[in-house]
């Protein structure tokens, strides 16, 4: 009698153990992801998946790209996402905390120049340079200024608002200067104001993400696009992406890991390559366009040899492929 | 006076009557509109949210986590995380603000401290959400060092609505008939004992009332929550706050990260894909019916105590 029921003691006490072993197991393996909300569809459907198949626990904020780094940079979280690299700011700051951190691209995206569809039908394409006209100062109030064969229709501009790391990109693209932009148009962080912005101004014209214009194709145009006068204008499109036709607006899009997470919790290490295996076909599915598959292979094994730093001196740059960035980093 | 002049100013009041009458008239249709252009608005934002998310009023969207999908995605970690945060805010803000309420009423002597507390009590109820998310992300993410935790969304919230507890506080006890607390005192009674005995007893249900419609501010509250970091996907729950060994209560949960209704919506709100516009209208008539039928409990609530109390 005495024996059974030490027995039973002993083995209600292991069970007890077990739970209490497991709970604070759990809690500990948290994987914490914040920043661009540009990257956060991607990084949102990968760790769907990744729960679906582990037992870690992945938390995804979108405080934008400036608000992830700044929490990045200070150690709370592990991965941030980014729609722009890390800027010198971000840079001294996470180098004053002692955080280091490894810089994978992950996917493209095409930043697309919308006009209203219905009322708009004298614009075909635009040149980067008509962009620049437009979108760098404040000259520029009504569609004849920018072509004398357009009608004389006052021009609605929507756009990003400056903490956007679209915002920077489009600067540094197309306006050719960091900061550059007219402060004359009407910005939104929420690109579906921007889309309603667009779809009910007859003059309208607008930049933003292309995920929002293949969802609202029936009320927008996009604009194909030419590099320089009297070459080719080209339409945004996954393929022109891939194939590096669409310049100067195809942008990659970036997660940075805290390398010291990466080096010394599997479960991140884990993450971090379920999110370059599987990239490819979750990418396609929300919306932007995945990388050269020999892109991907690349920047794996830029994560396995776990080199910390960024490519880019604090800036964006525009066309360039992501081996000879990835090579940049020694 | 002559019978023609009597008759005379006869029909004069009886004119001025129908003129002050139609007076009465216009003010009330005035009235009436001016009821409407709320009232309708709202009802048929309220209708449209409806029509809008009617596809996902069902129990899956209850229980599911969020999802890159939109027909998969769920409000599971969203309203578990209201109701947690809810829980904190009630703990903190009930006991803080009736207190304050006591003893502004019934302890603290007239004087120009007492007039500036109030005035800043009064203040406080007007200040906008966001300063109350920025404080916060100062004083408790930061300053005590609580994270962007469940247990620092509820404290934000509980002192969002403190103003609202300590304004209802005070306006139920005055409310209490002086003859009753002198009734108390005369047979003898201490201050606690009459404050205990008689006037929480008879004011709990107009303080009980301001709760509640604090509590259905606070859980619309998007600004103050996203100011101090919760979080937008998150397919997983907080520690559940009852474990099965001892001691049965487990506050890990305090320190989880979280989200909640409105953030969520705001999120789907912001997609490209029109689906998810569903789920956040579908969203927003949850928050909106959560809202009414706790500003309807209270009125009810209300109504059941004032019944109760005879004096």
């Amino acid at each position: 009698m005495q024996t059974k029921f030490v027995k039973a003691l002993s083995v209600a006490s292991f069970v007890a153990a077990a739970f209490t072993a497991t709970s604070s197991f759990a809690v500990e393996k948290i994987i914490k992801i914040d920043g661009s909300s540009t990257v956060y569809p991607i990084t949102e459907a990968v760790a769907e998946e990744f729960q679906k198949s582990s037992k870690v626990k992945v938390t995804v904020g979108e405080s934008g790209t400036g608000g992830g780094f700044k929490k990045f940079c200070r150690g709370e979280t592990d991965i941030s996402d980014a729609s722009r690299p890390i800027s010198q700011k971000e840079i001294d700051a996470c180098k004053d905390a002692g955080i280091q951190y490894i810089e994978l691209p992950i996917a493209y995206d095409a930043l697309t120049v919308v006009v209203n569809a219905k009322n708009n039908n004298f614009v075909k394409e635009i040149s980067a340079e008509d962009l620049k006209k437009i979108w760098s100062g404040s000259s520029v109030k009504n569609w004849n200024q920018v072509n004398s064969s357009y009608p004389n229709q006052p021009m609605a501009l929507f756009g990003p608002g400056t903490a956007s790391g679209t915002f920077d990109y489009f600067c540094e693209a197309i306006n050719g200067q960091k900061g550059k932009h007219r402060s004359d148009y009407t910005p939104s962080e929420d690109d579906n104001v921007l889309v309603q912005g667009v779809a009910s101004n007859a003059g309208g014209i607008g930049y933003f993400g292309y995920a929002y214009y293949e969802a609202n194709k029936d009320k927008l145009r996009a604009l194909p696009i030419s590099a320089k006068a009297g070459s080719p204008a080209i339409m945004p499109s996954p393929e022109a992406v891939m194939n590096g036709t669409y310049q100067p607006l195809s942008r990659p899009l970036f997660i940075y890991v805290n390398a010291t997470a990466a080096a010394f919790r599997p479960e991140v290490k884990a993450f971090v390559n379920y999110y370059l295996e599987n990239a490819p076909k979750l990418v396609k599915e929300v919306k932007y366009v995945p990388l050269p598959t020999a892109d991907y292979a690349a920047v794996t094994a830029h994560f396995k040899a776990m080199k910390p730093g960024t490519g880019f001196n604090g800036t964006p740059e525009v066309g360039i492929k992501i081996t000879d960035l990835i090579n940049r980093i020694k | 006076m002559t019978q023609a002049s009597v008759i005379k100013n006869l029909t004069e009041v009886r004119a001025m009557i129908k003129r002050h009458k139609m007076d009465d008239y216009i003010f009330s249709i005035i009235g009436i509109i001016a009821l409407m252009i709320g009232l309708l608005t709202l009802l048929t934002l309220f209708i449209d949210l409806i029509y809008d998310g009617s596809g996902r009023f069902n129990l899956k969207f209850l229980s599911d986590y969020p999802s890159r999908r939109a027909e998969n995605a769920g409000l599971l970690s969203a309203w578990v995380g209201s109701t947690l945060v809810m829980l904190i805010t009630f703990l903190t803000a009930v006991p803080m603000g009736v207190a304050a309420g006591l003893y502004l009423e019934e302890y603290a002597s007239k004087n120009w401290f007492s007039d500036i507390i109030e005035i800043n009590v009064s203040n406080l109820a007007g200040v906008p959400s966001i300063v109350y998310g920025l404080l916060a992300l100062g004083l408790f993410v930061y300053g005590l060092g609580l994270g962007q935790s469940i247990l620092t969304a509820g404290l934000t919230l509980g002192l969002l609505i403190l103003p609202i507890v300590i304004v209802s506080t005070r306006e139920s006890i005055r409310a209490i008939p002086v003859a009753i607390r002198e009734a108390a005192y005369a047979v003898g009674a201490t201050k606690w004992q009459v404050v205990y005995d008689h006037v929480l007893k008879y004011s709990y249900g107009g303080i009980l009332t301001g709760v509640i419609i604090g509590m259905a501010r606070a859980l619309g509250e998007t600004a103050p929550i996203i100011t101090i970091g919760a979080l937008t996907f998150i397919a997983f729950l907080p520690p559940s706050p009852i474990s099965d060994v001892p001691p049965y209560l487990n506050f890990e949960w305090l320190s989880s990260g979280f989200t909640v209704l409105p953030i969520q919506m705001f999120n789907w709100l912001s997609r490209p894909d029109h689906a998810f516009h569903v789920n956040a209208a579908a969203t927003g008539a949850i928050i909106i019916v959560v809202t009414l039928l706790m500003n309807g409990y209270a009125i009810r609530l209300r109504y059941k105590i004032r019944e109760s109390i005879k004096w």
